[in-house]
């Protein structure tokens, strides 16, 4: 292969890789609090991503996804709210079935409020012809938007979880829920927070991919997929592991494209994922004695 | 646990739906039955199929039905499963004894509830494209879309044309993409184009940058693109963001606006064959299916507030043919009717006029497609239009 | 042997019988097309339940057993094999009657194809069980959708198993006299009864292995898995044994219902299937074999008909919520119904004291 060819799948698969990295950040968040994973993540980047698209038919762009964050972040709110809350001794295999209702009903409500057809946000500079050249080979200034804000997304929550009086009681509810009771934490409020901030992630990151991929009704979904198996490729609740994942997998995608025929392409990473779980099940940056203290 | 309140239970809500699901209609109503993909992998499909349908329906039953009789439309929505699919036709056959059968929207569907109409002597007007639906015939079964084949020489003859020898194709991977690839790799050879490279993508996909780069290294003069999904944009919009500047062609599945919108400054200069529905009102007087097209593009975009396209299309004509040999045959005799509509001949409709025989369940000539291309955001014709 | 155990088989088989007799004598016998459907279906569910309900373990890649099953016997009983006609294996099957040729073509006996099907069911089965079963919470649920999503892009990208289209014109299944698996209008009674009884063999052959000694062994793993290690269960190959069998149920359920359907779409082993299984195992309460049975009838019925229109995931969605919300321990259970009330009536009396309160503050 040429340079320029290589450097081009390379290009490629950093395109597709910022996408995986960002819709799995926000997979991490939920589980940083609860211990578990929220299988409707992939529903809130379609509502963030369509609601924007709404609003910027009546207001300039940066506004409508503002407004697009935050009311996706209080349908996340009020996710935690009419539902989480009420589980009574939640067990991980009745999260994962709740979560995965909220996602049809999501996707179902989204599709009558809405419709069938595909929509997508302007890009944020130049259009669909612009594309920066690198050495011969060519990428889209939007994703450079993508990894720019993913960047953004980790620097900010890292320093979140780590440093805040608020992200450090979330994160004291993940590892023991009592504990941090007894503490003193509200853990109710410490979930609903992070539902608010996963979803706000959620919209945020699918306003920012949405010109490259199109949004429609049932697009969170196939997203979801592929950010929660980056999200475990690179450790639960590990952001930085994500987006190290994510790009991992873009890139695998994108030059398994070079020489098998595309249509085995998810098939192939799907094998590689489930092969980390037999050997590694704590990902690629994840403690292993951290995901044996987990109850699951 | 009691299992006889569970049984009780079960049994009586299930009377009660029976019940409920007996709707009783007018007694001398002509019962037709529409499969279509509303929601699901289809829906882009299936949605305009239904509104269609349904508008075209209200629409003749208010002019006075069909031989002094209503129309009496069940939209089934099958969700692009076979299985659903195969449940419905039984049902509207054997329970709603309907009298014909327009849909499904998607060929996997069609092929699996083809030979279930044939037996059970129902007419069918498919409205996916697929070639095998119609080849070999059966006797009860008709399809509204053109024939892949005759998309892909009209694309082949406008590559020619333009001096392209060696292609690459990409398509999609639903029953649409998979058919005109087969088409497009068959009718290649004696056209004496070259395929150097033939791909396929999912039909969620996000990015196609990947797949247009190993194009790219295979030097081809034209990229053909055969889908019926959103992903076609993206393929536009990749091609000129990689620098892949050859000549796009894309199938009659480009036949919505929207997809060209999506696409925006890359979506510039895509030739792709299409019912002339898409270009209504630039034809000559003179043409035979201007006026229905004009007002069918009227009527729709009016009543549903969207852009008109080509897949409803499909619905509208399977409604009319059916309504014509009605009329033809006057009366609700299932045989007269098929026999009438095996012979219609010069019947405008939106996908091209319609010869169809007994040969030929299709009816539908390559002069049924015309050349289109997309300029400043709009459709226009790429060559002149008769 | 305690005989209690068979009066609610018996129950179930006179319902079957008697619902069969109702559609005769309303002339509604179409309604048994999808109920015949539907019993294929609740195979799947009930052996997801013994999986989920009694073992503890979630699937989220059943829809990849049903599509193995299905697809396998598609292809084989499609498949021309005038090819292989010089092959010893094909003398052998043509010999014991298993292959026969008509019109230039060679074709496989329906039963070679059948077992086929199941070996690789097995097969297959044991390879992923043994490493997905010692995951747990979520990533045994991404282990299996994961197998579930690679099976669906397996049968969606491959030119033998017909791509999106699916496999066409399979062949009805001669079992034994006039005994036929096919979906002919005027094999619709037979067709009803086969597929019942297969439901009702599987059923007698679940409650046997939750009665007995392995099914006390895999309550235990459900409790908890050390305590059941320390007391010497091998929990890990209970949990692997129930695997395989609900593999096969789901299976054998696939290889049936595309003789009866005459083929087989992607549809079949698409996510949101194997999804819709778990949601039917969670409304009949996980643990609950007649609960899981009556569901899986009852909603893939419902669904069938078609009488949800465009809203039938949104249901399917909607009682996954609802039932974890109201009804953990599923619908089916007089006890929990009630309990299921008063929480219900409770949560809507909390909403209208708070909207109250609402109103007098402003």
């Amino acid at each position: 292969m040429a340079f320029e060819q290589v450097l081009q799948y390379i290009l490629s698969g950093v395109t597709n890789g910022s996408i995986y990295a960002i819709v799995a950040i926000g997979f991490n968040i939920v589980y940083n609090t609860t211990g578990i994973i929220n299988f409707a993540q992939g529903e809130f980047l379609m509502l963030g991503g369509m609601t924007a698209i709404s609003l910027s038919q009546f207001m300039p762009l940066p506004l409508a996804i503002l407004f697009a964050v935050i009311i996706t972040s209080l349908a996340g709110a009020m996710i935690d709210f009419v539902f989480i809350r009420r589980l009574r001794n939640p067990s991980v295999l009745m999260m994962i079935i709740v979560t995965i209702g909220l996602s049809i009903v999501i996707r179902e409500m989204a599709l009558h409020i809405w419709d069938e057809k595909v929509r997508s946000l302007p890009y944020f500079t130049g259009s669909e012809v612009t594309s920066i050249s690198i050495l011969g080979a060519y990428i889209s200034p939007q994703v450079l938007w993508v990894l720019g804000v993913c960047g953004l997304m980790v620097l900010l929550l890292g320093l979140f979880f780590r440093y805040t009086a608020t992200g450090r009681s979330m994160r004291a509810c993940s590892s023991n829920k009592t504990a941090a009771g007894l503490c003193g934490i509200n853990t109710g409020n410490m979930v609903t927070i992070s539902f608010m901030l996963s979803a706000a992630m959620g919209a945020l990151a699918g306003c920012v991919i949405s010109p490259i991929t199109q949004t429609q009704y049932d697009s969170g979904t196939s997203l979801a997929i592929k950010g929660f198996t980056v999200a475990i490729l690179g450790g639960m609740g590990n952001s930085t592991g994500a987006v190290v994942g994510g790009l991992l997998i873009g890139m695998l995608e994108s030059f398994s494209i070079s020489v098998l025929p595309m249509a085995y392409k998810d098939a192939i990473s799907l094998a590689i994922l489930i092969l980390i779980l037999f050997i590694r099940p704590s990902g690629l940056f994840g403690s292993r004695e951290e995901s044996a203290l987990k109850e699951f | 646990m009691s299992l006889k309140k569970v049984l009780a239970l079960t049994l009586s809500i299930s009377v009660c739906m029976a019940a409920a699901g007996c709707k009783k209609a007018p007694e001398d109503a002509i019962k037709i039955g529409a499969i279509f993909s509303v929601t699901g992998g289809g829906s882009n499909l299936g949605a305009p199929e239904s509104k269609t349908a349904k508008m075209l329906v209200d629409e003749i039953n208010a002019k006075g039905g069909v031989n002094g009789k209503m129309l009496d439309l069940i939209v089934k929505d099958s969700e692009s499963s076979p299985e659903k699919a195969i449940s419905f036709a039984k049902q509207l056959i054997e329970e709603e004894k309907v009298f014909a059968i327009i849909g499904p929207s998607t060929s996997g569907e069609t092929m699996k509830i083809k030979s279930i109409c044939d037996e059970a002597k129902v007419i069918m007007l498919s409205c996916a494209a697929a070639e095998v639906i119609v080849n070999p015939v059966a006797k009860y079964v008709f399809k509204t879309p053109q024939k892949d084949s005759h998309v892909a020489m009209r694309i082949f003859d406008t590559m020619k044309k333009m001096g392209i020898n060696s292609i690459g194709i990409i398509s999609d991977n639903t029953g649409f993409g998979n058919a005109g690839k087969d088409q497009l790799e068959k009718i290649a050879p004696q056209k004496g184009v070259k395929i150097v490279i033939s791909e396929v993508y999912d039909k969620k996909a996000t990015d196609l940058s990947g797949v247009l780069t190993k194009l790219k290294a295979r030097n081809v003069q034209a990229v053909v693109n055969w889908s019926i999904v959103p992903a076609q944009s993206i393929v536009a919009k990749n091609m000129k963001q990689i620098n892949l500047n050859v000549p796009l062609f894309q199938s009659h599945g480009f036949g919505n606006i929207k997809y060209a919108k999506e696409a925006g400054k890359a979506g510039e200069g895509i030739i792709f064959p299409c019912g002339r529905l898409l270009v209504a009102e630039q034809l000559p007087d003179t043409n035979k299916q201007k006026t229905l097209l004009v007002k069918y593009k009227k009527d729709y975009e009016a009543k549903f507030n969207e852009d008109v396209s080509t897949f409803g299309g499909h619905a509208y004509d399977a409604i009319t043919i059916l309504v014509e040999g009605l009329k033809k045959a006057g009366s609700a005799d299932r045989e007269k009717v098929r026999t009438a509509i095996e012979n219609l001949k010069g019947f405008p409709g939106t996908a091209g006029v319609f010869n169809f025989s007994p040969q030929d369940h299709n009816g539908l000539g390559l002069d049924s497609l015309v050349i289109l291309t997309v300029k400043d955001g709009k459709f226009v014709p790429y060559e002149k239009l008769d | 042997m305690d005989a209690g155990r068979y009066i609610p088989v018996l129950i179930l088989a006179a319902a079957v019988a008697a619902v069969q007799l109702f559609t005769l004598a309303t002339g509604s016998e179409y309604y048994l097309t999808q109920l015949t459907m539907s019993a294929y279906y609740a195979l799947v569910i009930i052996g997801l339940c013994t999986l989920m309900g009694y073992a503890g373990q979630i699937s989220l890649g059943h829809a990849g057993f049903f599509a193995i099953g299905g697809y396998t016997v598609s292809v084989m009983t499609t498949y021309d094999f005038s090819g292989f006609s010089g092959s010893a294996v094909m003398g052998l099957l043509g010999t014991l009657g298993l292959a026969s040729a008509s019109g230039g073509e060679l074709h496989l006996s329906p039963w070679v194809s059948l077992a086929a099907a199941l070996v690789i069911t097995v097969a297959v089965a044991f390879i992923i069980g043994i490493p997905i079963l010692k995951l747990k919470g979520h990533y045994l649920a991404m282990a299996s959708l994961g197998f579930g999503l690679i099976i669906y892009r397996i049968v969606l990208g491959t030119r033998i198993f017909g791509e999106a289209d699916g496999i066409s014109d399979v062949p009805g299944f001669a079992i034994a006299g006039g005994l036929r698996v096919s979906g002919s209008p005027e094999l619709r009674i037979q067709n009803y009864y086969i597929a019942w009884t297969l439901v009702i063999i599987g059923t007698v052959m679940l409650i046997n292995l939750v009665k007995s000694r392995a099914g006390r062994a895999l309550r235990s793993i459900h409790g908890s898995e050390e305590a059941a290690m320390a007391m010497g269960v091998n929990a890990s190959r209970y949990k692997l044994y129930v695997f395989v069998i609900s593999a096969v149920f789901a299976s054998l359920a696939g290889a049936f219902m595309a003789h009866l359907n005459g083929g087989i779409g992607p549809s079949e082993a698409d996510v949101m299937k194997s999804v819709k299984y778990v949601a039917i195992v969670a409304a009949g309460g996980m643990a609950n074999l007649w609960g899981a049975l009556t569901m899986g009838v009852l909603l893939n019925y419902i669904s069938l008909r078609g009488y949800l229109g465009s809203y039938d995931d949104a249901f399917f969605g909607a009682i996954l919520i609802a039932i974890m919300l109201f009804a953990p321990e599923g619908l089916i259970n007089p006890a929990v119904m009630k309990t299921a009330a008063v929480r219900a009536r409770s949560l809507i009396d909390s909403i209208k004291k708070k909207t109250g309160r609402g109103g007098h503050a402003s």
